[in-house]
């Protein structure tokens, strides 16, 4: 509904001025907010106009090196340029795992929150918590627990060879495949909890409308239960796809150090490599590329939205 | 009543066989100790191009039978027919029975028009028949405005013609409606009430309404079974269900009553000789499968009984006027009878009249012709 322009309406004068105490009154948090986030971004974006230091940190002088690097290479002995393939190569990886980790945990999130949304209402709470337990651990300790499975002596090849199926163990860990894996365990909570609480608030006698008026199982889900619960697929694949981008732990365990991942290039700048802006400018590169991986995504809704509650 | 063989062979003698057949149909819910019997062995045959109506308190199993014919559920035991065919175990997509919802359920990411052509896209109709058919839809429930419309800016009676539309755009046998007009406000209501029935007439579609409004039921329906409890306890015209109520529920649940006790004299046929309390000797119908013995209770609309000043002989019961009640088109009478119960009396108004009766006064109650009927107990 359109509010009507009346500017010495009563009504809407008090309105604003409850308004503007509510935002008075959030300033507090919102400068603390503003401060906690636009600050170290800010840090960062300045550092990326600066030259290394020897040992680290940075030099106060103004340079354009480290942009450069980022998509170039320069040779230090014979000062040719050649395209940054490496880099080009981390960086594909990092967009091309996280898009596929964020399908992986929409195929098998999808059928994990309708299963939960479907259950009597008091055994809901019990599955919620079953799907929240793996956060009681540790990041590090669950990938590593990953490694265990999944390493050349681990239970998957040992079981495989006990089994007489394989007789070499298959090389898995240090690979893409690993790492896929890694995320997909990390970060598939993530994508169950916002999808359950679209289902959950689905009527669920639109499903049975749709079956009444002929509709078979698989128009159902297309034509009914996908749509309705959009929003709550694009916040699960937001939140999945932008931690995976700049994953670190996982791809570092399980990619050993052949297998990087954009944060892991990023750490190596700011640790061995000894290069912060650089560090710094591929950082800015990971925020651009979320940035217009959520501008994607809004966009889409919006195209959509016009259907979206 | 004529039982029928059913098995689902096409009945001989029947020009045409019964829109749907419950036989023997019992729902329960639960295990064990919370097992619920929403249906309790509900028999009915409801004709092709009626217009039935379950009514019954809430509770009763009025949605648990919709929702078997409609196929969201399966029954424990028994089987229905759908133009004897056994559609028991089919889904609801194989069914051609649509259901419009008590709260609608309408598509809410899809237009009007969007929502009326869905079942008619998922029986893979040709486009123009679809085009066609929904603007033939839009103009039976008065909506062509409206078609492009999201269903969430729509009214109540709006929406409600739109799940009309809906459910009625595919032409299914059989038309199932779960308390349709219950959310509109009681204008609203009258008129729907009104545009359902003639919608009924036009389409010739069976429709299975379901209500808990007596008067609702009474003005809308060819037939209509009364529940409780799971059972069915009659199933008649509305003229039958009000005049031959076959218990004390199905009396007191619809319209008013004044429950008497008489002595059964003699059974012939299908008819009863009472004895009332006054002495006098009247005749009334037998509910089915009852034969009454002494004393039982019978049933006697305050409509059709008459109060006379004075406690002549000639009552059939005398009492204390009570208390008097103008209702514009009628008024009523509250008589305290000598064993302190209360018997209601009604009589249509009639112009310029000033009230003859007045608080406190002895009057008698005359029971006219074919008033009394007796019940199952
Ligand atoms: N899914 C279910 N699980 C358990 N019990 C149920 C279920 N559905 C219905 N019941 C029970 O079955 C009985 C009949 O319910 P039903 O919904 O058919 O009543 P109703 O006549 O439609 O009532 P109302 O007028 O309130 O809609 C009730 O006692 C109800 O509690
Ligand atoms: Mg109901």
């Amino acid at each position: 509904m359109r509010i009507p322009k009346a500017a010495s309406n009563p009504v809407s004068d008090m309105q604003r001025s409850r308004t503007r105490k509510n935002w008075l009154l959030s300033a507090p948090a919102l400068v603390v907010l503003a401060a906690a986030s636009s600050g170290p971004l800010l840090i960062v974006l300045v550092y990326s106009f600066l030259s290394a230091g020897e040992y680290g940190g940075v030099v106060w002088k103004f340079s354009t090196d480290a942009w450069f690097n980022v998509v170039f290479f320069r040779d230090i002995f014979d000062g040719t340029t050649t395209f940054a393939d490496a880099h080009m190569t981390i960086l594909w990886r990092s967009v091309r795992l996280s898009f596929i980790t964020t399908l992986i945990t929409l195929a098998a999130g999808f059928p994990t929150a309708y299963f939960i949304a479907t259950r009597p209402r008091r055994n809901r709470s019990l599955w919620l918590f079953l799907i929240t337990v793996p956060f009681w651990t540790n990041l590090l300790i669950r990938t590593f627990a990953i490694l265990e499975v999944i390493r050349n002596e681990g239970l998957i090849n040992i079981g495989l060879q006990t089994l007489g199926i394989i007789d070499k163990p298959i090389q898995m860990l240090y690979t893409d495949f690993a790492i896929m894996v890694g995320m997909t365990y990390v970060y598939l909570p993530l994508m169950v909890l916002p999808l359950y609480a679209s289902m959950e608030r689905l009527n669920f006698s639109l499903v049975e409308a749709a079956y009444d008026l002929y509709a078979t199982r698989h128009k159902v889900l297309h034509r009914i239960i996908i749509p309705l619960v959009k929003p709550g697929i694009i916040a699960g694949s937001i939140l999945v796809f932008i931690p995976s981008l700049g994953a670190f732990v996982t791809p570092r365990v399980l990619g050993g150090g052949k297998k990087m991942m954009l944060g892991n290039l990023i750490e190596l700048q700011f640790g061995a490599g000894r290069n912060w802006p650089l560090g710094a400018a591929l950082s800015v590169t990971l925020l651009a590329l979320v940035m217009a991986a959520l501008l994607m995504y809004v966009r889409t809704t919006q195209r959509h939205s016009g259907s979206v509650r | 009543m004529v039982e029928k063989q059913g098995t689902g062979q096409a009945n001989t003698e029947a020009p045409l066989p019964a829109a749907i057949y419950a036989e023997r149909v019992t729902k329960a819910f639960g295990e064990g100790k919370k097992k619920v019997l929403a249906l309790d062995d509900v028999s009915l045959t409801i004709e092709e191009n009626e217009f039935f109506t379950l009514l019954g308190p809430s509770g009763c199993g009025k949605t648990t039978l919709l929702r078997l014919i409609a196929g969201f559920d399966q029954p424990t035991a028994g089987a229905i027919m759908l133009r004897d065919r056994d559609i028991s175990q089919l889904p609801p997509n194989q069914r051609s029975v649509n259901t419009v919802f008590q709260d609608y359920a309408l598509f809410p990411h899809m237009t009007v028009a969007k929502n009326i052509s869905f079942g008619l896209e998922m029986l893979g109709k040709p486009k123009d028949y679809i085009k066609k058919t929904v603007g033939d839809m839009l103009a039976l429930v008065k909506m062509e405005e409206l078609r492009d419309r999201r269903t969430d800016q729509l009214s109540g009676g709006q929406q409600q013609r739109v799940a009309l539309a809906r459910a009625l755009a595919p032409r299914p046998q059989v038309l199932l409606l779960d308390e349709p007009l219950s959310a509109l406000d009681y204008k609203l209501r009258k008129e729907m009430q009104i545009e359902l029935k003639q919608l009924q007439l036009e389409t010739g579609i069976t429709f299975i309404f379901v209500t808990h409004d007596q008067e609702e039921a009474l003005t809308m329906s060819d037939r209509i079974a009364v529940m409780n409890a799971g059972r069915i306890l009659q199933i008649g015209t509305p003229r039958q269900i009000y005049n031959q109520p076959a218990d004390r529920f199905v009396a007191s649940f619809i319209g008013r009553s004044n429950f008497i006790s008489v002595e059964v004299l003699s059974v012939e046929g299908r008819r009863a000789r009472l004895k009332l309390s006054s002495g006098r000797e009247v005749i009334s119908p037998l509910p089915d499968n009852w034969v009454p013995r002494g004393r039982v209770t019978a049933v006697v609309r305050p409509e059709y009984a008459q109060l006379v000043a004075g406690s002549g002989d000639e009552g059939d019961l005398q009492g204390v006027l009570e208390n008097i009640v103008y209702l514009g088109t009628d008024t009523q009478y509250h008589i305290r009878l000598p064993d302190e119960t209360t018997f209601v009396t009604r009589s249509q108004n009639q112009c310029q009249e000033t009230e003859a009766f007045e608080d406190g006064q002895s009057v008698s109650v005359v029971f006219k012709p074919e008033a009394v009927q007796v019940l199952r107990s």
